[in-house]
């Protein structure tokens, strides 16, 4: 089974100091045990609210911050890596292989360099070509998958709209060849019509080229539309984790459904009001004890103000929620 | 219920080093008292400069035609916002009448002075009010929108408070003078869903309390629906469509606000492909000759989109479209 998972991670934090001095040190828990798998081949989408940890794990995946405590492992089937000590060669070697898509494609591209040099950059910086010529024919291919003209490829980034902007970041992030791409709010920054054409090109790679997509986002919607397993994070942990139907058919964290419930309705008449959350997420420096969710829960019990759920399957298939009451809010339809 | 302000053929072009840009072409709408008004579109279709137009806040560059009218309709009688020429007359427009909320409440507070100060400032500027009265009516405010501890948030600077706090202090600020008219721009879009949902709320409280009149700014259809009575979508300068929100929201009629709602990713449905609006808003210096939407249109109907303005057609009795596909009853 660990075979078809490109990555696994067991027990992982991302912890971050804040703080000098010896009264004034703390840590700060970005990601806290976290265990995750993600299939290869698949679209897997990260949802969460803003502290919540979800840019940290990406990045931590991406070996972009460290690995405090716990494992992660990288399968792609030519090599299997272990990311928590990786470094030197196999680290430079695991850069090709595993890519970002930013969020803002209007600061992640040098205005100064043209989009071919753009796209090129990456080919060049780890010397995965050896002309001039096998580079320019790598760019074009891969401007092409990403719908890019040839023509564009002398332009420079100011010439091009928010759309074709996120296309040349696609195509930057895939022009090495990865097979697992990190895409942190890729489509955020984008309007509604073009938005759709940018996840349908996503979709797209992900099924002609093979890559693993892990898609950061904060929009449910959007991730209900293109991902095949979707994992709920609050503060720091994973609270919820299923394919993506039976998550939206059926959550099974109170977090989950109160997040379904905030997304305004296209329907003006559909009130949905009776089951938004209070509160605000609680800052990671100071987080509450037991469940990091019991501060906003409805459902919340004395239990959950001291011991902290585990993450344990719940009915379906490789769905998996951390709340102590899942079985019973079920049972009584609560959710 | 009465007119607040009403908007007549608003033309506002900027000059640029590349000559005359188009921003807002032949704008008319109005708000009335205990209305909220969702202002839609894209990235660069003109919303934001439209609203900034209300308050005389647009750039020195801009210029408006001769036919352009913006009247807001006081207690002491009309204001015809664009004669407006001196700062101290602008007053009535500018946290007076109108107060405005941004998209990044982080961008909007001054970050070395404390939320209070900024709240006293400008109640003292727009009433009578002593400091002492102002700060008192400040902390009311600030606890009326949901703030716990307004004594001890007063003190505190935008940097202390988080996103949600700070779009709640905003929206007390922007009310706290009791202006008769709100431009909410983006409220909610830099805020997490459940915040989102609480500001929502807070605001649809508000209209009901002090009756005023609001304009939402947003790109996001389904705030639109949740929050407005009235709907005006806005595509590369121009107003394309109006009406009451159930009405343009469950049938849009022109091909953009369609095409708007089908790239929607919906939740009911997530098995059908997502439907973009294909290519991209061209730029304010290419607009296209005849209907501004006709480089992206799928249901061209002739050559009178590529080159004849369409003209504003009342699908039934409140709801506008312009687009050439409909012809008003009786002219078939």
């Amino acid at each position: 089974m660990s075979n078809d998972m490109i990555i696994s991670a067991r027990d992982l934090s991302v912890g971050f100091q804040i703080g000098t001095g010896i009264f004034n040190k703390h840590i700060l828990k970005a990601v806290d045990s976290v265990s995750v798998d993600i299939e290869t081949g698949s679209f897997f989408g990260l949802v969460g609210e803003s502290g919540s940890g979800k840019t940290t794990l990406g990045r931590a995946f991406l070996k972009a911050v460290p690995i405090t405590n716990g494992t992660a492992t990288y399968d792609d089937g030519e090599v299997a890596l272990d990311l928590a000590t990786l470094d030197g060669p196999a680290l430079k070697d695991y850069r090709k292989r595993a890519q970002l898509i930013f969020q803002d494609p209007y600061a992640a591209l040098s205005p100064r360099m043209t989009v071919r040099d753009i796209i090129a950059e990456p080919l060049e910086v780890m010397g995965l070509t050896n002309s001039r010529a096998e580079t320019d024919d790598r760019v074009r291919e891969i401007a092409a998958k990403c719908r890019l003209n040839l023509e564009h490829l002398r332009r420079f980034p100011h010439a091009f709209s928010g759309g074709q902007r996120q296309r040349i970041s696609i195509a930057r992030a895939l022009v090495s060849g990865p097979k697992f791409v990190v895409a942190d709010e890729s489509v955020a920054a984008l309007d509604v019509s073009i938005q759709a054409d940018v996840l349908n090109l996503l979709k797209e790679l992900q099924r002609d080229l093979g890559i693993t997509f892990m898609f950061i986002s904060h929009d449910l919607s959007v991730v209900a539309h293109t991902c095949d397993h979707v994992a709920v994070m609050y503060l720091g942990r994973l609270v919820e984790s299923a394919p993506t139907r039976q998550l939206f058919e059926a959550p099974r964290h109170p977090y989950t459904k109160a997040l379904f419930s905030a997304i305004p309705s296209l329907d003006p008449d559909d009130d949905k009001s009776a089951q938004k959350l209070d509160g605000e997420i609680p800052s990671p420096t100071n987080q509450p004890p037991g469940c990091k969710f019991h501060t906003r829960c409805p459902f919340a019990v004395d239990r959950c103000k001291i011991e902290e759920p585990k993450l344990e399957h719940a009915d379906g298939t490789g769905h998996e929620v951390a709340c102590h009451r899942w079985v019973e809010l079920m049972e009584q339809h609560a959710l | 219920m009465s007119d607040l302000i009403t908007v007549q053929n608003l033309t506002l072009k900027f000059r640029t080093d590349e000559g005359l840009i188009t921003a807002v072409e032949d704008v008319s709408f109005r708000v009335r008292k205990g209305e909220v008004m969702g202002l839609v579109g894209e990235s660069g279709s003109g919303k934001s400069v439209t609203a900034k137009a209300l308050m005389h806040l647009n750039a020195k560059n801009a210029v408006y035609t001769p036919e352009s009218k913006i009247i807001l309709h006081t207690d002491e009688g009309e204001v015809d916002v664009l004669a407006l020429r001196k700062a101290s007359e602008m007053k009535v427009v500018r946290g007076g009448a109108i107060s405005m909320i941004f998209q990044e409440p982080m961008a909007s507070f001054a970050p070395a002075i404390s939320i209070g100060k900024q709240m006293i400032e400008q109640l003292m500027l727009h009433s009578d009010m002593t400091k002492a009265q102002a700060r008192t009516h400040s902390i009311e405010m600030l606890d009326r929108v949901g703030i716990s501890d307004p004594h001890k948030r007063v003190d505190q600077f935008a940097f202390e408070l988080s996103g949600g706090m700070r779009q709640r202090a905003m929206i007390a600020m922007a009310l706290s003078t009791q202006p008769k008219l709100l431009i909410a721009d983006e409220p909610t879009t830099a805020l997490d869903v459940t915040i989102q949902a609480q500001v929502i709320d807070l605001m649809k409280d508000l209209v009901t309390e002090f009756d005023m009149g609001i304009i939402f700014i947003t790109h996001d259809l389904g705030v639109v629906a949740q929050t407005a009575d009235y709907v005006s979508v806005m595509y590369l300068g121009r107003l394309i469509e109006k009406g009451p929100v159930r009405e343009v929201i469950r049938d849009p009629r022109h091909p953009y606000t369609q095409g708007l709602i089908a790239a929607l990713p919906k939740l009911d449905d997530l098995e059908s492909p997502l439907t973009p609006v294909p290519g991209d808003i061209p730029s304010p210096l290419e607009r296209p000759p005849g209907c501004v939407f006709n480089t992206r249109c799928s249901k061209i109907v002739g050559d009178q989109c590529m080159s004849v303005l369409p003209p504003d057609v009342k699908v039934d009795p409140v709801h506008r479209v312009a687009c050439h596909i409909y012809k008003e009853e009786g002219q078939a």
